[in-house]
């Protein structure tokens, strides 16, 4: 996928509404992320050990097991934290949509919406099949296949560097060329 | 435009590239903000109620000799208390490893085999029922060390072998066999109800008094960590003045209901009929009697001494109120019309008019409190156990959650400053806040929010029962006090049999403090419910 360049087939306001829709996610990640990270009692544990469908096996035996659970604990307050930041910021977007994507499906495929599934965990609102954590991650979809990082990020400053590496200005180019940063 | 001039950063690169960064600082505000605003609330609080999440003291090292102990009846508790001394029969390790398999969330095995080595040797055991002797034997080996097994509690008692007994028997011999034991030299650990009849708790009473050997009523709730941090809750007066305390029994299967299995091998030939009646009217043999003896009269204390006593023990244990004024209960048979005399839907409350243990009102407008037990073994809503003051009310089970009262007098400024919010908890405390819990069944889950089946230790699950018994050795090895000895067991055992005793004559018991005697209920009356 081309996403050196910083002019694109997008008009202004898809470029904006896009980006609006990657700061909130992003919002929304780091908070979570940040939130886990402040309460020092926090742990996965019981949100594992209420899995429910065809994986709530895996998610037993990831909770089971302190040292797993203290790993899947980290990943979690951690992953969270980055990619909220990440998608806020426009930097590393492409992985970081990667690490949501896959967050926000483990977390749809250990409690997902079927029907006849009960959790003890209360929900806010009401859901079949589809849900926030489903949703959310569709978003990240359409944001990995509508990137705008390169246009309006830190994606766009490294996609220029790259690009300045990638021509391979000899000593006396630069020299005539001086960069403008 | 050549390749160079487009690849260059300009002035919009970079204004474009840092675009989104604003909004990491807004980020960081707001949230530091809604941190202060929380931190401030819960300062504020906590402050106020100066709580402290309490830990129980340590009981001593299990260092030196093994005690040898000698388990008399071996039926379901009988095996659940072995396993709390670190002992179960193969039959149950093969079926918890099936489990394990079948459910990775159940943990019982690795619980068990986790579990402290407590030092001890089973060296004798006893039960009237052949199969249950045996089994209790292949439970209690261990190396080189085989339980001898004895017909009747009499021949154990007169083993030289057997330090201190654990006593899982119906009711009816609950008394008998620890005075007995007591004189016999054995420290005694008891399972509740701590006696059946209203003699013979004055009589274990000045036993244990005279003997001064270990004694410990099974209680094991008093381990739970949470009830520590209560105690503390109370003792800051953070409820206020308490007037209504709620417990509750709710049961909605026929194990709940004391339906046991009858084992198929039981037989006048392989039950010794005369040692399970002991001092039981006699009747000809009969196995429901023997698999299912909470059910009758004669052998058990009903509701009273199998349940109520497990909630008015957790409360006395947070309160001290002791033994009530007065008792009335009224119930029925009304779920399980099966030939049981003993209730199976009661309603019992203690009434104690001088309890105080201050308040946040005028002095002398506050004094006094009921206690309620209400039970049913025909549904199995949760009702929480309640402990319901002027100015907060706590639930309590294995986490415990305080709400202030919209009336208070104490947080009536907090309230209205919105600091506190009556409808959200004010203090919550989860000793297993990063632990993991699984729990099967639904009585399961009824007996572990009450503190009944495991609690917690630096955040790990631990078995109540092997705490409850750590520490009853660590009494006999280290002389360190148990939780619930002959004062708290002569309390519980007296308050059950007031209720008991309430229920089947319809009558208000009264119990007079200073004479630590009934005040109004007859010998003859006492006779007639063969509760002498």
């Amino acid at each position: 996928m081309e996403i050196n360049k910083t002019s694109s087939a997008y008009t202004n306001t898809q470029v904006w509404a896009l980006v609006l829709l990657r700061v909130f996610i992003g919002w929304h990640l780091l908070y979570e992320g940040v939130v886990k990270l402040w309460n020092a009692g926090w742990s996965a544990g019981g949100y594992l050990m209420d899995s429910q469908g065809f994986l709530s096996e895996f998610f037993y035996g990831l909770a089971a097991n302190p040292d797993t659970l203290a790993i899947v604990d980290f990943l979690n307050v951690w992953g969270l934290i980055l990619i909220g930041l990440s998608l806020i910021t426009g930097l590393y977007t492409r992985f970081a949509l990667w690490g949501g994507i896959l967050l926000l499906a483990l977390y749809y495929l250990s409690h997902p919406a079927l029907i006849g599934v009960k959790y003890a965990m209360p929900s806010e609102g009401s859901y079949l099949i589809v849900n926030k954590n489903l949703i959310e991650m569709a978003a990240m979809v359409v944001l990995y296949l509508f990137p705008t990082s390169h246009i309006v990020g830190l994606d766009r400053l490294l996609g220029r560097r790259r690009n300045q590496r990638i021509v391979a200005p000899t000593p006396s180019q630069t020299a005539e060329a001086p960069l403008s940063v | 435009m050549n390749e160079q001039q487009n690849h260059k950063i300009n002035r919009r690169d970079v204004i474009m590239s840092l675009a989104t960064i604003p909004v990491v600082g807004a980020f960081l505000m707001s949230a530091s903000a809604k941190s202060r605003h929380d931190a401030t609330i819960k300062n504020d609080i906590l402050r106020e109620l100066n709580v402290e999440p309490s830990v129980p003291p340590a009981t001593g090292p299990m260092s030196g000799d093994p005690v040898r102990i000698g388990i008399i009846g071996y039926g379901i508790r009988g095996e659940q208390l072995l396993r709390a001394l670190g002992f179960a029969s193969p039959a149950w390790i093969e079926n918890m490893k099936q489990n394990a398999l079948e459910n990775p969330k159940d943990t019982r095995l690795k619980d068990f085999l986790e579990q402290e080595n407590l030092n001890v040797q089973i060296t004798a055991v006893s039960d009237a029922f052949d199969v249950r002797r045996e089994t209790a034997v292949a439970a209690g080996t261990r190396d080189g060390v085989t339980p001898k097994a004895y017909r009747t509690y009499q021949e154990l008692l007169e083993d030289p072998n057997v330090d201190a007994v654990v006593i899982a028997t119906p009711d009816h011999l609950h008394a008998p066999i620890s005075m007995q034991a007591l004189r016999a030299g054995k420290h005694v650990y008891v399972e509740k109800c701590m006696t059946h009849k209203i003699g013979e708790t004055y009589e274990l009473y000045d036993t244990v008094k005279s003997t001064g050997k270990v004694f410990q009523v099974g209680h094991q709730h008093r381990q739970t960590q949470s009830f520590f941090t209560a105690r503390d809750i109370i003792s800051k007066n953070v409820l206020g003045h308490i007037s209504l305390i709620q417990t509750n029994t709710n049961r909605n299967s026929d194990n709940g209901a004391w339906q046991y299995h009858i084992h198929e091998k039981a037989s006048p030939e392989t039950i010794d009929w005369k040692a399970f009646l002991g001092p039981a009217p006699e009747i000809p043999f009969n196995a429901e009697h023997f698999f299912r003896w909470r059910k009758w009269w004669p052998y058990g204390t009903g509701l009273t001494g199998d349940l109520l006593t497990h909630d008015y023990d957790r409360i006395n244990c947070l309160l001290n109120m002791g033994i009530p004024r007065y008792c009335t209960a009224s119930g029925g048979v009304y779920t399980h019309r099966d030939g049981r005399t003993v209730p199976d839907v009661l309603q019992v409350v203690m009434e104690y008019p001088d309890f105080t243990m201050g308040g946040s009102q005028d002095t002398g407008k506050e004094k006094g409190m009921s206690f309620m037990y209400s039970a049913t073994l025909g549904n199995q809503y949760n009702r929480g156990t309640l402990l319901m003051g002027h100015d907060a009310t706590m639930e309590l089970g294995n986490d415990i959650l305080v709400h202030a009262d919209p009336r208070s007098t104490r947080y009536a400024d907090m309230i209205q400053s919105e600091t506190i919010n009556p409808d959200v908890p004010m203090y919550a405390y989860s000793p297993s806040a990063k632990g993991v819990d699984a729990v099967t069944g639904a009585t399961a889950k009824y007996f572990a929010n009450k503190g009944l089946m495991y609690t917690y230790r630096d955040g790990k699950r631990v078995d109540s029962t092997f705490l409850h018994m750590r520490e009853w050795l660590s009494g006999i090895r280290n002389g360190t006090p148990v939780s619930c000895g002959i004062e708290e067991g002569f309390e519980e055992a007296i308050s059950a049999h007031m209720s008991c005793i309430a229920v089947r004559l319809g009558k208000r018991v009264e119990w007079d403090h200073t004479t630590r005697r009934l005040v109004n209920i007859s010998q003859e009356e006492l006779a007639s419910l063969g509760m002498v």
